[in-house]
């Protein structure tokens, strides 16, 4: 079973997140901020990280930073999935090493689609009639 | 809903679409009409086809959008478009390297997911396509869809479905929660408005054609007329993509299935010693000099 690190402030995102990865057969651990995240990083490494960028002690961006410069973080791929839905942020996280991003509100449907886009999770069938 | 309604609105969107529903799409009428009937300030379905009934053509109109209109997003099943890729435009580079120039169209280019991944994948291959002109040509049934198309204008919730994020920074701009496609990526695009079962031998000949989940609505008398006039607006040597859920095996002999591309068709060489066939040739051979 793939594992999926959920970094968000919000219960209730967590929450929801987990609800739609647990669907998608991922086993999934919870990180209220980045520096919680990174600790759970190094115990061990996740295969998946969905990402908040606002939080307190230590913000996404940052987290992201710290994980592609540990041993192994440059495995996890990472999605931000975040309010902060500007070109300006968005660039800048890919710039950062993120490989996905998804801008809030977000729906099963997205968080699928964005897993396919980086490989996490494979295609549907294709639907026939 | 009631029997006679249903029945009335299938008789009404097969004339006027092809739209072939069974027996049992009730559910596919409500989720569609109900919203139509709020936006044209009517109670519900059986006021809306009480409208219909009384001629009113700007209703019909828009039952038959509503109907017909599917969703869609960008890259939409990814393989058609890696077939698009590794496939179909390597052959064509080498095919059309005389005249540099092929042709592609959206046989239900919608609300233009389909075409402008077309154009996004072509430039991503600029590299090998300087000195050549594409054209796509992207026609719908539906004039409202059309017009969304034009605009490239997308919601936030729609550029998330399947196109990857280094797309949506590199090929769109941002206002406010909507995001625009380029206008060079626009300009790629040429929109028409077209009704499948009627003739489209004015569009030209085509290298390649998608024809991608409309014909899944159609019965298959219609289907198999359709594929008839498909390859005829085909170059011997062109593509033919469908959709995940359709064929043209059982139906038809003037395309035959691409080996080992699923959804990838080519028109059917040896037909052309048939009669018919050999008919038709001169026109193509024609068109292919202009």
């Amino acid at each position: 079973m793939k594992t999926c690190l959920v970094v968000d402030d919000s219960s209730i995102v967590r929450k929801i997140a987990r609800r739609i990865l647990e669907e998608m057969d991922f086993q999934i651990t919870e990180a209220e901020d980045g520096e919680q995240a990174l600790e759970v990083c190094k115990r061990a490494m996740p295969e998946a990280v969905l990402l908040d960028w606002n939080m307190p002690v230590m913000d996404g961006y940052e987290f992201l930073g710290n994980l592609r410069r540990l041993p192994g973080g440059d495995v996890p791929k990472v999605v931000f999935c975040t309010t902060e839905n500007g070109m300006d942020h968005i660039s800048r996280a890919l710039h950062a090493g993120a490989n996905e991003y998804i801008m809030k509100p977000f729906d099963k449907d997205i968080v699928a689609a964005k897993f396919q886009e980086v490989g996490l999770v494979a295609l549907p069938e294709q639907s026939s009639i | 809903m009631n029997p006679t309604d249903y029945e009335y609105l299938r008789k009404l969107l097969k004339d006027h679409s092809g739209l072939d529903l069974s027996a049992d799409k009730q559910y596919l009428i409500e989720s569609r009409l109900l919203p139509l009937s709020r936006k044209c300030g009517v109670s519900g379905i059986g006021e809306l086809v009480q409208k219909m009934r009384g001629g009113s053509s700007l209703i019909i109109a828009q039952v038959v959008e509503a109907m017909t209109t599917n969703e869609t997003f960008f890259f939409r099943d990814k393989v058609p478009f890696e077939h698009f890729r590794d496939t179909i435009m390597p052959e064509m580079l080498k095919a059309r390297a005389g005249r540099r120039s092929i042709r592609i169209w959206c046989a239900a280019g919608s609300t233009g997911q389909e075409p402008y991944s077309l154009a996004m994948s072509l430039k991503e291959m600029d590299a090998v396509l300087a000195g050549w002109r594409v054209e796509i040509i992207a026609t719908d049934l539906s004039t409202e869809v059309l017009e969304k198309s034009k605009s490239g204008i997308y919601s936030q919730f729609e550029v998330q479905r399947g196109l990857p994020i280094q797309l949506l920074v590199k090929y769109f701009k941002q206002n406010g929660e909507l995001w625009q496609i380029n206008p060079e990526l626009r300009a790629m695009v040429q929109h028409r408005q077209l009704n499948l079962l009627h003739d489209f031998s004015q569009l030209g000949v085509f290298d390649i054609i998608f024809c991608r989940n409309v014909l899944i609505y159609f019965d298959q008398d219609t289907k198999i007329n359709i594929f008839g006039r498909l390859a005829k607006a085909m170059e011997g040597d062109g593509f033919l993509v469908l959709g995940a859920a359709e064929t043209v095996v059982g139906l038809t002999d003037v395309f035959k299935p691409f080996p080992d591309r699923r959804g990838l068709y080519r028109p059917n060489g040896a037909r052309a010693a048939s009669p018919q066939a050999a008919m038709s040739m001169p026109k193509i051979a024609a068109m292919a000099g202009r």
